[in-house]
């Protein structure tokens, strides 16, 4: 531990001598430490996916969700530390409120990310505090228009078709790549999106989770909502299938 | 110093014909061209629609001082908030932005404002936001002291989906009357065709303004 860095990881406000920020970087890590979750956009909408890992049997099912509703149009999953994810969902919820008292609409899921980005910045730019723990992924579905947007903990956005971050994020990605997604409309790509977070799931490591999926799209009218129950359990059982057929064709090769 | 002239220390106000019209690919704004200070006629050629975006402008009425001031405002909110957009603010949220100032401070302003615009979602748009703070949606509106004069005329004549010229030859012929009947309106008859393509303004001077029965 002597490298070149040791000693520059103690604040937020100070770089390496390489140009890093440490602290940044140790919040990207708490994010890797979290359940995977994914966003895909399909033709007429966008999907979040979820892998809600479960550290106790005691919990019951459906709570502590990891998916949000910030306004009508406008879903949020998150993955990292919850509790800091609650404090960006309520900020994210303000400023779309905020937007619709002043200027009388919806607000675009463009400026909320950008509103939402500054302010997880402003969190990776002083000494006393400590970045956010977290990664989210914004959906909306607004004007007939699918829209998806990524904020790191280092308050870096980007706009995606597929994106994933959380534990699994490297196979997750590598799964949508496969994916043609400008062919698939919503009702099609939630099978995929519970498949792979079935696929990526580790099994070995982390025994038990929850499925969460939801969507903002043409069919639920433009308002971010949980999928319904039988789009969701045909999904569920589509992915649990596609599942056992694989570990089928893997005994065959053996 | 009052010298015994109510004008003299009268605020200027817009005792108006405004008024604004939906047609096929955008709307017509129209409005006379009298300011008058009491009795006295301060500038017999005011232009009263006011640009607050490329594509939204405003029919000003009521105190002069008032509407123009909120018209300032507003055009800054709208062109920052432009900027943040990345595209010009839709005509809906420039209504909303009005309809904010003139319900917050409608115990201290005297405005009858008419906003009208065209954006790529909804198209020609006219939001009227009388004194009080209400806004309101209307494919036709008129506003100003010399509106009362032709309601009759607009709801007797108006046409969803008129051609341009239709609805140019429309708003002319409504404030010509309005402005005939109406003593605080009169002067010139201005006009704006707020299209996709931006605006295009015209005046009538008072020497063309058709003609109807006068006696």
């Amino acid at each position: 531990m002597s490298s070149i860095g040791t000693g520059y990881d103690l604040s937020a406000s100070q770089f390496s001598p390489d140009g890093r920020v440490f602290q940044v970087e140790y919040a990207m890590k708490a994010v890797e430490n979290s359940g995977t979750i994914i966003g895909l956009k399909a033709k007429d909408g966008v999907i979040l996916a979820a892998e809600k890992l479960i550290l106790s049997k005691l919990h019951e099912t459906g709570t502590n969700r990891r998916i949000f509703n910030i306004d009508t149009h406008i879903g949020m999953a998150v993955s990292g530390l919850i509790a800091d994810a609650r404090q960006i969902v309520e900020i994210a919820r303000k400023e779309a409120a905020a937007y619709r008292t002043k200027y009388g609409t919806k607000i675009p899921v463009k400026f909320l990310n950008d509103r939402v980005s500054m302010y997880i910045h402003a969190y990776t730019l002083y000494s006393a505090i400590r970045p956010y723990g977290c990664s989210v992924i914004l959906s909306s579905f607004d004007n007939d228009e699918p829209e998806m947007y990524t904020i790191d903990p280092s308050g870096v956005s980007f706009g995606f078709h597929g994106c994933a971050t959380g534990k699994a994020k490297q196979s997750a990605k590598t799964e949508i790549e496969k994916l043609k997604l400008g062919n698939y409309t919503c009702k099609e790509l939630v099978k995929e999106a519970a498949k792979i977070i079935y696929t990526v799931h580790d099994e070995l490591k982390d025994k038990n989770f929850e499925l969460e999926l939801s969507w903002v799209c043409k069919d639920s009218k433009g308002v971010h909502e949980k999928v319904p129950d039988s789009v969701y359990s045909d999904a569920e059982k589509a992915a649990k299938q596609a599942m056992e057929a694989d570990s089928e064709s893997d005994t065959e090769d053996m | 110093m009052n010298m015994g002239n109510d004008w003299m220390d009268a605020a200027h106000s817009t005792g108006t014909s405004i008024m604004a019209a939906e047609f096929d690919g955008g709307v017509v704004i129209g409005a006379d061209s009298r300011t008058t200070t009491g009795a006295y006629i301060a500038n017999r050629v005011t232009d009263k629609l006011t640009k607050v975006t490329d594509h939204i402008y405003c029919c000003r009425s009521g105190s002069a001082a008032d509407t123009q001031a909120i018209a300032d405002i507003v055009s800054y909110h709208l062109n920052f908030h432009g900027m943040e957009l990345g595209e010009e603010p839709p005509v809906e949220v420039g209504a909303a932005v009005f309809k904010e100032l003139c319900y917050n401070y409608r115990d201290s302003l005297m405005a009858g404002i008419l906003v009208a615009g065209w954006d790529k979602l909804k198209g020609g748009q006219i939001y009227s936001i009388p004194i009080g703070g209400m806004c309101v949606r209307q494919n036709v509106s008129i506003g100003g002291s010399g509106s009362s004069y032709v309601y009759g005329y607009v709801d007797a004549n108006f046409k969803p989906k008129m051609s341009k010229e239709d609805c140019v030859k429309f708003v002319t012929n409504t404030l010509a009357l309005a402005m005939s009947r109406d003593g605080s309106s009169g002067g010139v008859v201005r006009l704006g065709i707020i299209t996709e393509k931006g605006i295009e303004r015209r005046v009538i001077l008072g020497t063309d303004l058709p003609k109807f029965y006068e006696d």
